[in-house]
């Protein structure tokens, strides 16, 4: 038996018939072909299937698609959407934030909103804003880093208009 | 440093990953693809009796169910690599056949149209089991009851004695003898993409192809080959983007043929992704080797020998090289030492659990930890500093190339320099200062040192399972991009932006016009693949070689087309040009006359020899066309990177916590040709080690039950955990091949951990502490705190 959807993902409206039990992260990977968003543990733990829902983080793993029903998804795909790389994107590539990239599109999505909400972090509260995000390879310093840069190119004018 | 090597280069690899365009195995799909999920033993060690599968196979959307059974005489074994003297090899068959050994063992696939249908069928699977008793404690095992595997009569896969040197009569002549035990914890690797692999077989071409998140896509085809009886020339394994290995996809696993098989039973193309809590019980786990050491030294410090006796947890079955990764840890037992006398006695013992093999430093870490904690020891026996018992040990630059007594010969070293440059940017004199005054306030501060040595461009032939060279195709294509074949296998590492850098570096070309292709056996030429911190010290000597030879014979072709003789050509920004005049060259003996200028009239540009290459209109005589070159390079040595870690840690009284106060590591990797990718190593590796250190172990319960089986009960370090780590390097470049790299790859995960934990047991030595097993969590030290009052 499916339930119908209608979500709007990176600006697009899509409607969708979905099994109840289809979890978010399938419903984007396997129905909307948005296969950035990754599955790394399915316990909430990894953080590597992080998007945007309505705005706020959220696991993807542990969602079920007919939960956002009427919402507004942003995914890794949807952060550069008019080609122009978002600063978070463009201090992890200047910053070398990232190594083997599986995490990658869950720690940018998770900056991405820790920025909003905070638009100068510290160092010590970019480290506790990604905690829900883990990574195997960098050791996290380039990603602070990238935050880091992140906040910086941002600058107080975003702080401001977002205020 | 040039314009492009030794430079911080951004990675080209990164747009399409930081844009969520990357795919990784999961991430592609063929029509009428189906999906693949694995029934996996919820015992450690039991009979089957039987397995329905009636309901299971009758379930919506299923196409086919496998058992043991269905399969075993038909795939070949699981291959291990490892040749040891009287090595133990049981029969391990892709699913279980009348037994399981472990908790995680495949006993069953069921394989659907839709994941979602595949795990709904698994369930329908009844086994019936008879429990058996299981062997989980690798030193109970040694009691030899009861027994993993009844028909060798004995837990023992092998034992073996490695070093040189007379043991006994070091340890005799030593004024003091410190003993004592060491464990090494089981690790899992964790990388952050589970294992998957995409199975495609035609019928028709009667051509299979996989596509594995592996380390050695080459390694892999031979093997799965061999296992599906099939011509390794109709199998092609692709690595599309790996999500991180770290030893654990150095291997080649059950699920990668089962796969294969599969689809060519059902010619339909068949996926298999793994959960984590399939990667927790069933992809490899690292280190697990519990031993006892004996060091011997004289009372100013010098060691006369060192004597490890360790018991390795193996597992139930050999992967691709489980038995010999403790062999890696005999080798590297004299670290950045003088050790007239050394000696390992090693027995490998088979348990009811996952096999351990190559989890980054594999067998490295282990040495590195015994001897520099060891180091530790002697310091606190004899009331020295540890810094001054390292020193005293330490070969001299000039003693290099430096024999050591387990067999092998340093390439290069400086150890005095990157210790002396780790004390100075620590301030080690200060914080010991900082650390009386604390200590008198009763705070608990330790420092930690050490000064690791490590074995990296792995390796010479002769010293590996299977090849230790590397290959590199370049070519020159009509248009003059260039195009680098690497049988290195990279997953994060970063070689599409290295190895474009030393092409960039030569040629004078935009690194946009480069690309570096890896990792699809139907493309590049065979190679090895990317383990033992080798992919840019052997593979990228490979691109180097063949990227030189390509010059050469555009300079003759350039040479033949502008009418001069080969050797009257000059080469820059990827421009080919005759010098100017004979003349300017014969009086060139006086110093003050410049080299002859370039003819800007007769020059030629690097894309029109390759364009004239091509078509072949006006060649000279006897040459090839195209404008390409292969080359395998053979190391004739490994090489050996070093150097020092400091820390500074405090200890919560109240709760055992650690907290870092500082992190410094003094590396010398040799050459390097990105800073930033170096960087990133080394920070990566570190964390890796913090994470054995102070947080991470598999825990089995003593029915061999995986306590640790989801990130949720397994604890891979979080930002937060982390200090900010201070990087500085030294430079030794290696003789051992022309670009002078060492590799890094693994480095801070073997250096970093003893180093961590000698400081925590310095900020205990007010307890009496001088040595705690990993991982110390805050438990370990309130607990070691518990047991003594502070003086």
């Amino acid at each position: 038996m499916k339930t119908p959807i209608r979500v709007r993902v990176n600006g697009v409206e899509h409607q969708s018939e979905v099994e109840p039990r289809l979890l978010l992260v399938h419903y984007l990977r396997e129905i909307l072909n948005l296969t950035g968003t990754h599955v790394g543990c399915e316990t909430s733990i990894c953080g590597a299937c992080t998007v945007l829902l309505d705005g706020q983080a959220v696991k993807a793993c542990t969602i079920f698609a007919v939960q956002v029903d009427g919402a507004e998804i942003t995914t890794i795909e949807g952060l550069a959407a008019d080609g122009q790389l978002s600063p978070v994107q463009e201090g992890f590539w200047e910053k070398h934030g990232l190594q083997c990239g599986f995490c990658t599109p869950g720690m940018i999505v998770t900056a991405t909103e820790l920025l909003g909400r905070n638009p100068r972090p510290s160092e010590a509260e970019i480290r506790h804003g990604l905690e829900g995000n883990l990574c195997r390879c960098t050791g996290y310093q380039h990603i602070v880093e990238a935050v880091e840069y992140a906040a910086e190119k941002r600058g107080p004018t975003t702080a401001r208009s977002r205020a | 440093m040039g314009r492009y090597v030794g430079q911080r280069v951004k990675r080209t690899e990164d747009p399409r990953l930081i844009r969520g365009l990357a795919h990784y195995v999961d991430d592609i799909k063929l029509p009428d693809m189906l999906h693949a999920v694995f029934l996996r033993s919820v015992h450690a060690h039991a009979r089957i009796r039987r397995i329905g599968i009636a309901s299971a196979t009758a379930s919506p959307g299923v196409v086919a169910v496998y058992t043991g059974r269905d399969v075993s005489h038909k795939i070949g074994p699981v291959p291990c690599a490892a040749a040891l003297p009287d090595l133990k090899v049981p029969d391990h068959r892709v699913l279980a056949t009348d037994r399981v050994y472990y908790v995680g063992h495949p006993v069953a696939v069921v394989v659907a149209t839709d994941r979602y249908a595949a795990q709904d069928a698994l369930e329908k699977i009844a086994v019936e089991y008879e429990e058996l008793p299981p062997v989980v404690d690798p030193e109970q095992a040694l009691k030899g009851k009861p027994l993993v595997h009844e028909q060798f009569g004995s837990n023992v896969a092998y034992r073996l004695t490695s070093g040189e040197g007379d043991i006994e009569s070091a340890l005799a002549s030593a004024d003091k003898i410190v003993r004592q035990r060491m464990i090494n914890q089981r690790l899992a690797p964790v990388a952050m993409e589970p294992r998957g692999v995409l199975a495609r077989y035609f019928p028709g071409e009667q051509e299979l192809t996989l596509w594995s998140s592996t380390q050695i896509p080459h390694l892999m085809r031979t093997q799965v080959a061999l296992m599906l009886g099939i011509a390794e020339n109709k199998l092609r394994v692709i690595t599309p983007e790996v999500g991180g290995g770290f030893g654990s996809k150095l291997n080649v696993y059950a699920e990668e043929a089962l796969l294969g098989w599969i689809s060519i039973q059902l010619s339909r193309p068949v996926k298999w992704i793994e959960t984590r809590r399939e990667n927790m019980q069933a992809t490899i786990h690292g280190r697990a080797q519990v031993g006892e050491i004996e060091i011997g030294c004289k009372k100013d410090g010098t060691v006369t020998g060192l004597r490890y006796n360790v018991v390795a947890d193996l597992g139930a079955y050999h992967q691709l090289l489980t038995p010999a990764i403790p062999t890696l840890t005999g080798l590297m037992l004299s670290g950045a030492y003088r050790i007239p006398a050394i000696q390992m006695n090693v027995t490998g013992m088979f348990t009811n659990k996952m096999a351990t093999d190559a989890y980054r430093g594999a067998g490295r870490p282990e040495a590195t930890y015994v001897i520099e904690r060891a180091m530790d020891l002697v310091a606190a026996e004899l009331g020295m500093d540890p810094v001054e018992v390292r020193r005293k040990n330490f070969p001299a630059p000039s003693e290099f190339p430096f024999k050591t007594a387990t067999g092998l010969t340093y390439d290069s070293g400086n150890y005095e320099a990157a210790l002396s440059k780790a004390l100075k940017i620590s301030g080690y004199r200060e914080l010991r200062e900082q650390q009386k005054k604390a200590r008198a306030e009763g705070r608990l501060v330790g420092i930690g040192v050490s000064s690791y040595v490590e074995i990296c461009a792995l390796g010479p032939s002769a010293a590996m399972p299977a090849g230790g060279w590397e290959s590199a195709t370049v070519r020159i294509e009509p248009t003059g991009k260039v195009t680098v074949l690497t049988g290195a296998s990279p997953h994060g590492q970063g070689q599409e932006t290295s190895f474009a850098q030393i092409v960039a570096e030569e040629l004078g070309i935009d690194l946009n016009d480069i690309t570096v292709i890896h990792g699809d056996t139907a493309i590049v030429q065979y190679g090895i693949g990317t383990f033992g911190s080798r992919a840019t010290a052997v593979g990228g000597t490979a691109v180097l070689v063949a990227l030189q030879r390509v010059r050469e014979k555009a300079t003759r072709i350039a040479a033949h087309l502008l009418q001069v003789e080969a050797s009257r050509m000059t080469f820059a920004n990827a421009r080919f040009s005759a010098l100017a005049a004979q003349a300017a060259a014969t009086v060139g003996a006086l110093a003050t006359v410049p080299a002859p200028a370039a003819d800007g009239d007769r020059s030629i540009t690097l894309q029109e020899v390759a364009l004239a290459a091509h078509l072949a209109k006006n060649l000279p005589p006897d040459t090839e066309p195209g404008l390409s070159a292969t080359y395998f390079f053979e190391p004739k040595n490994f090489t050996f990177p070093f150097g020092t870690h400091i820390v500074a840690v405090e200890i919560d009284r109240e709760t055992g916590e650690v907290q870092f106060q500082r992190y410094v590591a003094v590396d010398d990797c040799g050459k390097v040709i990105n800073p930033m990718l170096v960087d990133g190593q080394i920070q990566g590796g570190i964390v890796q080690a913090i994470g054995q250190a102070l947080y991470e172990e598999v825990v089995y319960d003593d029915q061999g039950q995986l306590i640790t089986g989801t990130l949720m009960d397994y604890a891979v370090p979080k930002a937060a955990m982390i200090p900010t780590l201070e990087l500085d390097r030294t430079e030794t470049p290696t003789p051992e091949n022309p670009l002078g790299v060492k590799g890094v790859g693994e480095a801070g995960t073997i250096g970093a951990t003893p180093a961590i934990v000698g400081a925590v047991v310095d900020a205990l030595a007010p307890f009496g502490v001088r040595h705690l097993d990993m991982p110390l969590k805050p438990e370990t030290i309130f607990r070691a705190m518990q047991r003594t009052s502070a003086k």
